[in-house]
């Protein structure tokens, strides 16, 4: 599944210079240490966490996207920060269960 | 009044650092006049006359168990006690200063309390110096005119081998300011990229990096934060003014945070910060004292030739 795939699971994209490369996987998490050190190069990170801190762990992690949840919005000065780094960046009313849950899906097909 | 000669979070980057590299065993005097309990206010004048010094401290068994200044002589002087023993008259419960840590905390120190100077002692409590603010001036200004003149010689002869420069930049870190913190990671992370090091490494270098800065700007009063890369390593330090951490085993446990809200907030304070640069890093270094600051470096080696086991 490539990243610009994920906007098929009825996701907005917020953010779309990035480069369209396969989804290795996804990672759940609002604690960004956590995600810091659990992440996975090339993962989607699916967060409530919709700042600008979010991107730049999400960034030297080496996500390959991020999903705001529950429709959070972001300040313009992330999308900026996103667009610096090339990192696409979604947003979803869903809750992070269910936009987990759509997204693994859609990457076991 | 203030004998420190510069307030440190005010101060040049640049000194910073430099005073962060020194240790106060290397600033303090070695040569010590100290006295036992049972020498009497006038033999410690004769030795503040004798030697043009301003305070003594008083010693068991090497231990420094309290200290007499200029005013405690006045004060017995006017009340004619000279001969009393000093244990009459001393400040007991003294605070000493650790020879091991940053001359930083030392200046903290000078700032915080109204003492003009500090017995400095080993790891086992045992009286090895005194440090006035003079020390501190003179060290100072010693190692800036020695850093001068290196950088003065290495104008004059550029690497002869064309490597990669060094590169060694120091970032200043505020307060709660996370719309900054993740700088200094950035432009690391760049720099690693342009030296072709492998992503494995960079990322551990990022993680040691982010989470030592956002450890200042969440939990510091604020510091500086330095990233020094050359041939071999990544060298990452964290210097803050303070508080200070009271138990720092207790702090590298993971799931240990003194978070607030705020910083919970902003998905941090997890305590999972310090535990994580001790994970990935190669070499690993803190240094805390209350009221005086925290020093955190972290080293992760380009080469992994010596060192396994810490891939991620």
């Amino acid at each position: 599944m490539k990243i610009s795939e994920i906007e098929k699971l009825g996701f907005t994209c917020l953010q779309s210079r990035f480069e369209d490369v396969e989804l290795a996987g996804g990672y759940t998490s609002d604690l960004l240490s956590d995600v810091m050190a659990n992440l996975k190069e090339g993962q989607a990170l699916i967060t409530i966490q919709a700042h600008k801190n979010t991107v730049a762990v999400a960034s030297l992690a080496g996500a390959a996207a991020v999903i705001f949840c529950h429709g959070r919005a972001a300040a313009n000065d992330v999308f900026d920060a996103a667009a610096k780094e090339g990192l696409a960046l979604f947003s979803t009313p869903d809750n992070q269960f269910e936009a987990t849950v759509k997204l693994a899906n859609a990457l076991r097909t | 009044m203030n004998d420190v000669p510069l307030q440190l979070d005010d101060s040049a980057l640049r000194i910073q650092e430099l005073a962060y590299g020194l240790k106060v065993r290397d600033v303090m005097t070695r040569k010590i006049f100290a006295v036992t309990r049972t020498c009497t206010m006038r033999d410690v004048q004769t030795i503040m006359k004798n030697n043009g010094i301003s305070g003594v401290p008083v010693v068991d068994d090497s231990h420094v168990v309290g200290i007499i200044s200029m005013n405690d002589i006045m004060n017995a002087f006017v009340d004619g006690c000279m001969d009393d023993q000093v244990s009459r008259h001393m400040i007991p419960d003294v605070q000493t200063l650790s020879d091991e840590v940053p001359v930083t905390f030392a200046m903290s120190a000078f700032s915080k309390y109204s003492f003009r100077r500090f017995p400095v002692v080993n790891q086992k409590n045992e009286l090895v110096g005194i440090i006035t603010p003079r020390n501190i001036n003179l060290a100072l200004i010693h190692e800036l005119s020695r850093q001068l003149d290196e950088l003065e010689d290495s104008g004059v002869h550029p690497d002869p081998n064309g490597e990669m420069p060094v590169f060694h930049r120091v970032y200043r870190l505020t307060r709660y300011d996370f719309e900054h913190a993740g700088r200094a990671s950035a432009e690391l992370k760049k720099q690693l990229k342009a030296r072709g090091v492998s992503p494995k490494l960079i990322r551990r270098a990022a993680i040691s990096s982010y989470e030592l800065e956002i450890n200042v700007v969440a939990h510091s009063h604020g510091g500086s934060f330095t990233v020094l890369i050359d041939k071999d390593r990544v060298r990452i330090t964290a210097n803050d003014f303070g508080p200070g951490i009271p138990d720092v085993d207790e702090a590298m446990s993971e799931g240990f945070s003194t978070a607030n809200d705020y910083i919970r907030s902003q998905g941090f304070g997890a305590g999972m910060g310090l535990p994580n640069v001790k994970r990935v890093a190669d070499e690993f270094e803190i240094q805390s004292g209350v009221e005086m600051g925290t020093m955190v470096k972290a080293i992760i080696y380009l080469e992994q030739k010596t060192v396994g086991g810490n891939a991620i």
